[in-house]
This record gives C-alpha cells, sequence and structure tokens, in this order.
C-alpha cells in the first residue's frame, strides 16, 4: 500500500471512530452549558477549548462527525440504490427509447445542484436533516446511473457476455449476475468520492441553515455560530473547518488509492 | 451543423419545460394551499381568502402552470408577497452582485487552473507536479465557506486590505470590486484545484499520443506542443468539467454571499424561504435552474467549435 492511500485510510478512520465513540461516549455533555467556561482558548481540560455556550467543542466535534457520516452514507445509498439500477436497465436497453428517457432524466436532475434541491424542499416543508439527505441522495442518483451506464456499456461488447447470452441468459439476469460484479471495484471507488462530497455538501447546508437542526451537532452550524465570534476566539471556527477538511481529504485520499489499488486500468480515468 | 444546433436548442426547450413543471409542482401543488403556508397558521380564513385571489391561486394548477411560464417568457415573474414588489425587479437588483461574482470567480479559477495544470502535466512526476497535485488536495477538501471566514479573519480583520461584507454598490467599480474579491477567491479556489486536476490528466492522455511525438519529431519544443496540439485536444474534458462545475459555483455562491452578506440572489432565496415567500422562491430557483441548463447548451455548442467530429454526430 502506498502512503497516500495509508493516510486517507488513516484519516476516514479516525473520523468513523469519533463517530462511533461519540454513540457511547464524549467527554463532555453536548447538550449541556456551562456559561462560566465560554470561549475558553484550549487548554487540558477543553483541548480544543469551548464555544459560547461554554460547550467543549472537542465533544461536538465528535457528534458532529456522526451526523456528517450519518447524512452522507445514507445519501450514497439512495444514489446508488436508485441509480446504479437505472444505469444497469439503460445499459441492457443500450440505444432504445429506455436509455434516452433514463439519460434525459440525468440530465434533468443534473440540472438542479443538491443546494437548489435543498432549497426547494426546505420552502415547503422546513429544514431538518432529512431534508438535507434526500437534497444530496437525489443530487446522487445520475451520478451513479451515469457511472454505471458508461462501465456497463463497455461490459456489454466484451466476448464473456456474448457467451452468456448465447448460453440464453436475458439481459436483466446478464446485468445482475455479470455485469454488476465488475462494476463492484468502480462503485466503490465512485462511493467513496461521493461520501467526501456529501460530507461536504451536508457542512454547506447545515452551515447557512437548511440542515440538521439544533441540538444535533453538526460542523457546518458550528461553523455558522462561529461566524460572529471569530475576532474573539478563532478557534470556534478553526477546529471544525479543520475537521471537514481533514475528513473530506482522508476520503479522497482513499478513494484514489483504492482505485488505483483495485484496479490499475482504471487510473487513467482522472 | 444546422442540425445538431436544432437538436441542442429541442432538447434546450424540453429540459426547461420539464424543470418548470418539477418547481411549480413542488412550490405549488405540493403544499395544499400555498397562500395558507405563505401566511403561517394564525391568519384568518378571509387574509387566506384575499391572498389567494389576489396571487391567483383559485385557478386550476394547469391554467396557473401556463400563465407562471408565459409570464416569465415576457419578464414578468409575479408579485413579491413581503416585498410588495415585481420579483423581476428584485432579482435583477440581486444579479448585479451575483453575476459579477460568478463571473469573477470563474476567471480566477481559471487563470489559477490553467498554469498550475499546464505546468504539472509538463513536469510530471517530479517535484513541481507534486507540488501541484498536493496542493489541488487540499483545494477540493476546502468548504469554501470556511476557507472564506479564514480570509476573512486574515485579510480583512488582520491586514483590513479588504471589506470583512457589506456591499457598496457599483457606484464606485473599484469599491464594488474590492467588496467582491475575498468572495471571488473562496470560490474561485477549490473550483480552480479540481480544474487543474482536470486539465493535468487530459493533458498527460494527449500527450501520449502519436502525433504528439510527431509535432516533436518535426522540431517543436515541448511547450510549443503543449500550447499549439495537446491543450486543443485537452480541452474537451476541461470544458465539461468547467460546465459541471457552474452549478457548484451557483451553489457554492449562494452560501458565500451569506458569508459576506452580500445582497445577491442567494441572500435574496434565503430571506424569501424564511419568510415564506414561495413566489420569490419559486422564480429564483426557475432562473438558477435556467442558468444551469444554459451553460450545457452552452458547453455543448462550445463542443462542436473545438471537435468538428462532433458536429456530424446527435
Amino acid at each position: 500500500m502506498r502512503l497516500p492511500l495509508l493516510l486517507g485510510l488513516a484519516l476516514s478512520l479516525a473520523a468513523l471512530l469519533a463517530a462511533v465513540v461519540s454513540l457511547v461516549w464524549t467527554p463532555y455533555d453536548i447538550t449541556a452549558m456551562a456559561i462560566a467556561e465560554r470561549l475558553q482558548p484550549p487548554s487540558p481540560a477543553h483541548w480544543l477549548g469551548t464555544d459560547h455556550f461554554g460547550r467543549d467543542i472537542g465533544a461536538m466535534l465528535m457528534a458532529g462527525a456522526q451526523t456528517s457520516i450519518a447524512v452522507a452514507l445514507v445519501a450514497v445509498g439512495i444514489g446508488m440504490g436508485a441509480g446504479v439500477p437505472l444505469g444497469l436497465i439503460a445499459a441492457a436497453n443500450r440505444g432504445s427509447l429506455i436509455d434516452e428517457a433514463v439519460m434525459r432524466l440525468n440530465d434533468l436532475v443534473f440540472a438542479f445542484p443538491s443546494l437548489v434541491i435543498a432549497i426547494l424542499i426546505t420552502a415547503v416543508f422546513g429544514p431538518s436533516a432529512l431534508n438535507a439527505i434526500l437534497a444530496i441522495g437525489i443530487f446522487n442518483v445520475p451520478v451513479f446511473a451515469r457511472v454505471t451506464r458508461g462501465a456497463a456499456l463497455s461490459l456489454w461488447t466484451l466476448d464473456f457476455i456474448r457467451a452468456a447470452e448465447v448460453a440464453g441468459k436475458g439481459p436483466a439476469r446478464i446485468s445482475v449476475e455479470h455485469i454488476l460484479p465488475n462494476l463492484a471495484n468502480l462503485l466503490i471507488v465512485q462511493g467513496t468520492i461521493q461520501f467526501s462530497l456529501g460530507i461536504l455538501a451536508e457542512a454547506g447546508l447545515s452551515y447557512v441553515g437548511l440542515g440538521a437542526q439544533p441540538p444535533t451537532a453538526s460542523w457546518g452550524r458550528m461553523l455558522a455560530e462561529a461566524q460572529t465570534m471569530v475576532t474573539l476566539a478563532p478557534h470556534v471556527a478553526i477546529f471544525p473547518g479543520l475537521a471537514i477538511v481533514l475528513t473530506v481529504l482522508g476520503l479522497n485520499l482513499l478513494g484514489d488509492g483504492l482505485r488505483d489499488h483495485l484496479d490499475p486500468r482504471l487510473r487513467r480515468i482522472r | 451543423m444546422l442540425r445538431y444546433l436544432l437538436g441542442r436548442l429541442i432538447s434546450l426547450g424540453l429540459s426547461l419545460l420539464v424543470a418548470s413543471l418539477v418547481i411549480f409542482t413542488v412550490i405549488e401543488v405540493v403544499p395544499g394551499d400555498p397562500a395558507a403556508y405563505m401566511l403561517g397558521l394564525n391568519a384568518s380564513e378571509d387574509t387566506v381568502a384575499a391572498l389567494r385571489e389576489r396571487l391567483g391561486l383559485n385557478a386550476a394548477p394547469p391554467i396557473r402552470y401556463l400563465g407562471w411560464i408565459t409570464g416569465m417568457a415576457r419578464g414578468d415573474f409575479g408579485l413579491s408577497y413581503t416585498y410588495k414588489v415585481p420579483v423581476a425587479d428584485l432579482v435583477a437588483q440581486r444579479l448585479a452582485v451575483s453575476l459579477p461574482l460568478a463571473a469573477y470567480a470563474l476567471a480566477l479559477a481559471t487563470l489559477i487552473a490553467f498554469p498550475a495544470g499546464l505546468l504539472a502535466a509538463a513536469r510530471r512526476g517530479r517535484a513541481a507536479d507534486a507540488a501541484v497535485m498536493g496542493a489541488t488536495q487540499i483545494g477540493i477538501a476546502l468548504p469554501n465557506f470556511w476557507f472564506a471566514m479564514l480570509l476573512v479573519l486574515v485579510f480583512a480583520l488582520h491586514w483590513q486590505i479588504f471589506p470583512a461584507g457589506g456591499f457598496p454598490g457599483w457606484q464606485s467599480v473599484g469599491a464594488g470590486l474590492r467588496a467582491l474579491t475575498l468572495p471571488a477567491i473562496a470560490l474561485a479556489l477549490p473550483q480552480a484545484a479540481i480544474l487543474a486536476r482536470v486539465l493535468r490528466s487530459a493533458l498527460i492522455e494527449t500527450l501520449d499520443q502519436d502525433y504528439i511525438r510527431t509535432a516533436r519529431a518535426k522540431g517543436l519544443t515541448r511547450g510549443q506542443t503543449i500550447l499549439h496540439h495537446a491543450l486543443r485536444n485537452a480541452m474537451i474534458p476541461v470544458l465539461t468539467i468547467l460546465g459541471m462545475q457552474f452549478s457548484f459555483l451557483i451553489a457554492g455562491a449562494i452560501i458565500i454571499e451569506n458569508v459576506f452578506y452580500l445582497p445577491g440572489l442567494g441572500r435574496l432565496i434565503f430571506q424569501a424561504i424564511t419568510q415564506r415567500d414561495l413566489i420569490v422562491v419559486e422564480s429564483v430557483v426557475m432562473i438558477l435552474v435556467f442558468a444551469v441548463i444554459l451553460v450545457t447548451f452552452l458547453v455543448d455548442l462550445a463542443y462542436a467549435a473545438i471537435d468538428p467530429r462532433l458536429r456530424k454526430r446527435a
């Protein structure tokens, strides 16, 4: 394994570990306020300092990791769950009206940036973490559909697929039994990329108030709250941002590293 | 060429039609009674009925939809419920901030990305390449609104070179540009990182082609080959990404405007959401989506201009 892959794996696992541990333990209670201890700089008691309510920033970051990872993960699940079947169907019916319809549908969803989807949903249903998941998830669908269709199309021209056709298997069965397993690596890599984009998008949505609502901890909202205090206590703005950068960087390095590791031929795509 | 253009135009029209149908359905049909939603729970029956009458909500949805899109085609976006002014006027005011911001950011991103991408591709595998690639990894991971806060901390509060927020208007172009500089940098850097990576890999791909070896063999220098032969052929993937990035740029601008308190479309849409001014939300979202679809269309045309082979297809 090469160094960037190792670094990516370490950073991603650290974020995941913080999220999992925060389910059962955080160094301080993130819902308890201690106004006397507000805006403390980093110290032995509070390694990353405290925020304007005296809450421990380290503990908030751990709980925030939970929100970020949960939102991004479910959004990738939505994207894959809908996008991969659509891509497989389009590729199996390549050149037909179904293929054309799937591709046009993709283009349409692509015209709605996830923030715009979130704005639409929020305008009608109000803000929530669920809206963020839906908005990012919907945005992921055409991404996975496109990647799946593209890779499946080239697989359909290969001899072993011909052989399966001659053996009497139908397009649906071939898609599931032969095409899909050969896409696994590609989907893992794309999934990692969309996962990291999802974390960035979640941070952006909760920063502008369209994502998780209080008291759920979220990195984006921590930054929104820090904005007015940035001169008084820069650490409240710096640590949540660092958490986002390191997690996203880790996932990107992991994605790139996995691509090279799993399939050297894919290296040419980027 | 004419057939290609016609095909693209038809697909542009269809996309706009379907997108507008989706937006109309979400905003005006899903909430049930938009008038009641806009006024909140405490509104009396009469007020709701009056607003419904004023907004023309008593008509059947298909009629309202037709009225909405034909109005927009004429430049009539309806009346803002909270501001009591035509939405078209509001949007025009806000676009005077948002459009220059997007253009400024796009220009900066291109100015940073092209030299960086060219350098990395020309020095592939060496220290300069590694430095550019490392920098782009961090650039991609950077949330633009956080980067914006850091820029404010350093260049507005510590050194006071640029304003920390707000917009003085275009009476003085210099002051206007100064107010947009930090927001534009915050938007541009993450975009530039992606663009530089795509440009590098596209260039490296073309540099492996036989005709590049021929160009070198006939005595062109490395730099000449890259600029005259490889760059043009690497432009297709770069354009695709530039087009796709436009939608990220729009989303980014909406968020960045909130960091710097800029009176652009992004601020307008968030004010409209909190005030439940669905008419404004509907029209501004349509304008944003229209912009994305239009850019996709322009990118398609640019493909044809760059690569004559594409004109015959589609």
